[in-house]
């Protein structure tokens, strides 16, 4: 009864045929460890966005003078609705939590290394659209950080010589952020990069398999097939074995989750923000503006570049090319190796290097420029932080800069035939 | 822009600290979130003191039934308006202009404002008024310099006047006492403040309550998980 059912459905649409390609004859190499967990937990984190943004539009009123109370009433008066909320409040952190992870693992085991450019490609596009999901969605409660991030970083496209001030009213819809712009805001938030990030995350997933999963040792698995099946020697059935291994990870995830969710929701003001308690005020400017955590880094290279010819697209500049030379990475990276584990010391070493300077940027970015105070006259009193986030804007560009040449000098391992365990 | 914003940040801050001669450092607010007492005497004070010029427009009355008290009570204990009901929620009837008119400034909605300012921000702010001639009211504010709004507790806590200790740092001393004690005011402020943070989200002890359980059964089902992982596992080498 059950096979007859699965033949008539079959006979109509290719489901066993891609059970098979996607899951019980996908071959992953066994030897995933602890980073290639964070590929499946993005997914996880999608569909928990989507599933409580759905419940959330339901209560939510995209309208200037009615945002912030009904942000309000669906954490009073909907039952559960609070739930809801910080559930998509969590998972809009722990979203770019997982993605970075994510994409560190790639940067340490050369993840984008031919023939996965274009996997890592569509990757980038997705980290792209995630941003704006974020930035469109961090307006709609309408507080005041909404309002004056959205204003903020909608100026930076008023940077932009000739166009720019054109542009910026282009985008919001108005001369200032308005309920015009609220409301454009939320339909790209809930439809139009929805939309876009699910079908980036199912191009995504078909390249990945188009060329089979990279792992710690950076090895093609399927260069040693066995002679006799033609499969992977080293590769195992994603359905069950990393089906099991991955519900076990999403269930510790889960646990993270649930825990700030219930007992830290603003998670000491970096996932809530406590001025966004207060309604959207177009006459009383905020004292220190800060993005969310997940844009600081980039935010403190913006701020890092100082204006040039009264104009602060250079550092506008700085920010988007920070973003776009990502891109370039499968390029840039010269190596005879992929994996860090064949890799010589000089990557090591820019690689740490790198990851600091990128978490320095993110705290700056959090903290107004005065933080650490300044230097006396022998540096014109500059900000001390500021310089800090100059040096770290420039180890930031340097990392991929001299990677065409460090990679190829740099003193690499034999990599085995075999993965190891 | 930012350079601007930065540059209103700047002579704020200077200009709160010369105000209030000195820094004025947070106490830290000892509130039970869990004293129901506590929250209910806080409640009192609030609807009674409070909510004739500030609005809490988001709190419906009949939600304080999540601190003990029952639907009857809360009519015939709180709510001084026949017309209003027990579901309503927590406004005036003083219109924004005659506010503006009054105090310069509309007193703020006061629903979320233990979640921007923070409990110990809100019981530092009721317990730094001092009297100041200079001002429109005759009240200053350590904490909040040259804030629109007067005392409302003086009676209680009586009249202070601002001084300055040898460090530089502000310090009140009482002139004339209040008819409440010192320790007694000094809980109908922290009862105060208890109850504007169970305002600004009613929701939070039942959230901690679910939380215990959701995270025992995922704890739970990570043992489970790992097991079924381990049994599979076993033949992979």
């Amino acid at each position: 009864m059950a096979s007859s059912f699965i033949n008539w459905i079959d006979q109509r649409f290719p489901m066993t045929k891609m059970v098979r390609e996607h899951l019980t004859e996908y071959y992953a190499p066994k030897n995933f460890n602890f980073w290639y967990f964070f590929g499946g937990l993005a997914i996880v984190v999608l569909a928990i966005q989507i599933l409580s943004g759905i419940f959330l539009t339901m209560h939510y009123k995209p309208d200037a003078e009615r945002a912030f109370a009904s942000v309000e009433y669906i954490m009073r008066d909907v039952p559960l609705g609070w739930l809801i909320r910080y559930i998509h409040s969590t998972g809009a952190s722990m979203f770019f939590v997982v993605i970075y992870l994510h994409m560190f693992r790639a940067l340490m085991y050369g993840s984008y290394r031919k023939p996965r450019e274009l996997l890592w490609i569509f990757g980038m596009v997705i980290y792209l659209c995630l941003m704006a999901e974020a930035f469109f969605g961090y307006l709609l409660p309408w507080g005041q950080m909404s309002f004056w991030g959205a204003q903020v970083i909608v100026n930076l496209f008023g940077a932009i010589p000739f166009i720019g001030p054109d542009l910026a009213v282009w985008i919001r819809g108005d001369y200032v952020v308005s309920d015009a712009t609220l409301n454009r805001f939320f339909a790209l938030h809930v439809i139009a990069v929805p939309i876009a990030l699910l079908g980036l995350v199912v191009a995504h997933i078909i390249s990945l398999h188009e060329v089979g999963s990279n792992n710690p040792d950076g090895i093609e698995i399927k260069k040693n097939k066995n002679p006799e099946t033609g499969k992977p020697i080293d590769g195992i059935p994603f359905h069950p074995y990393y089906t099991v291994k991955d519900i076990f990870g999403v269930v510790v995830f889960l646990i993270i989750f649930a825990a700030i969710v219930f007992f830290a929701p603003e998670m000491g003001g970096y996932f809530l923000e406590h001025n966004n308690f207060i309604p959207a005020d177009p006459l009383k400017t905020p004292p220190h503006i800060a993005p969310v955590w997940y844009f600081t880094p980039f935010y403190s290279i913006l701020r890092a570049v100082p204006p040039m010819f009264g104009s602060q697209f250079p550092g506008v500049m700085a920010m988007g090319a920070a973003v776009v030379i990502l891109f370039l990475l499968p390029w840039l990276d010269r190596s005879p190796v992929r994996s860090i584990r064949y890799k010589g010391p000089i990557f090591k070493w820019s690689l740490a290097v790198f990851v600091l300077s990128f978490v320095i940027l993110g705290y700056l970015g959090l903290k107004p420029t005065n933080v650490w105070g300044q230097f006396g006259p022998w540096m014109g009193g500059a900000d001390r932080a500021t310089v800090v986030a100059q040096i770290c804007t420039v180890i930031y560009f340097l990392f991929f800069l001299t990677m065409p040449v460090l990679s190829r000098l740099d003193k690499t391992k034999t990599v085995p035939e075999r993965v190891t365990s | 822009m930012m350079r601007i914003c930065l540059a209103i940040l700047f002579c704020a801050i200077s200009g709160i600290s010369l105000a209030a001669g000195g820094s004025v450092e947070l106490r830290e607010a000892k509130i039970n979130p869990s004293d129901a007492a506590s929250l209910q005497r806080g409640a009192k004070l609030f609807i009674d003191r409070c909510l004739s010029c500030h609005e809490a427009s988001y709190m419906r009355f009949n939600r304080l039934t999540d601190i003990g008290l029952s639907s009857e009570q809360i009519k015939q204990y709180l709510i001084k308006d026949p017309s209003v009901k027990v579901g309503d929620t927590m406004t005036n009837a003083m219109r924004p202009a005659d506010a503006k008119v009054m105090f310069g400034v509309v007193p703020p909605d006061l629903s979320v404002v233990s979640r921007s300012r923070g409990a110990d921000w809100l019981y530092t702010y009721f317990v730094s008024f001092y009297k100041d001639d200079a001002s429109v009211t005759g009240w200053n504010n350590a904490l909040f310099p040259h804030v629109a709004m007067p005392h409302v507790f003086w009676q209680e806590q009586g009249v202070k006047i601002l001084q300055h200790s040898d460090d530089g740092k502000a310090v009140l001393v009482e002139e004339v006492p209040g008819t409440a004690t010192a320790s007694e005011f000094d809980r109908m402020m922290l009862d105060l403040t208890n109850y504007l943070v169970f305002m600004g989200e009613p929701a939070a002890e039942k959230r901690k309550q679910i939380g215990s359980l959701v995270l025992i059964f995922l704890v739970l089902f990570a043992f489970l998980a790992w097991a079924v992982k381990r049994e599979f596992w076993k033949d992979v080498h």
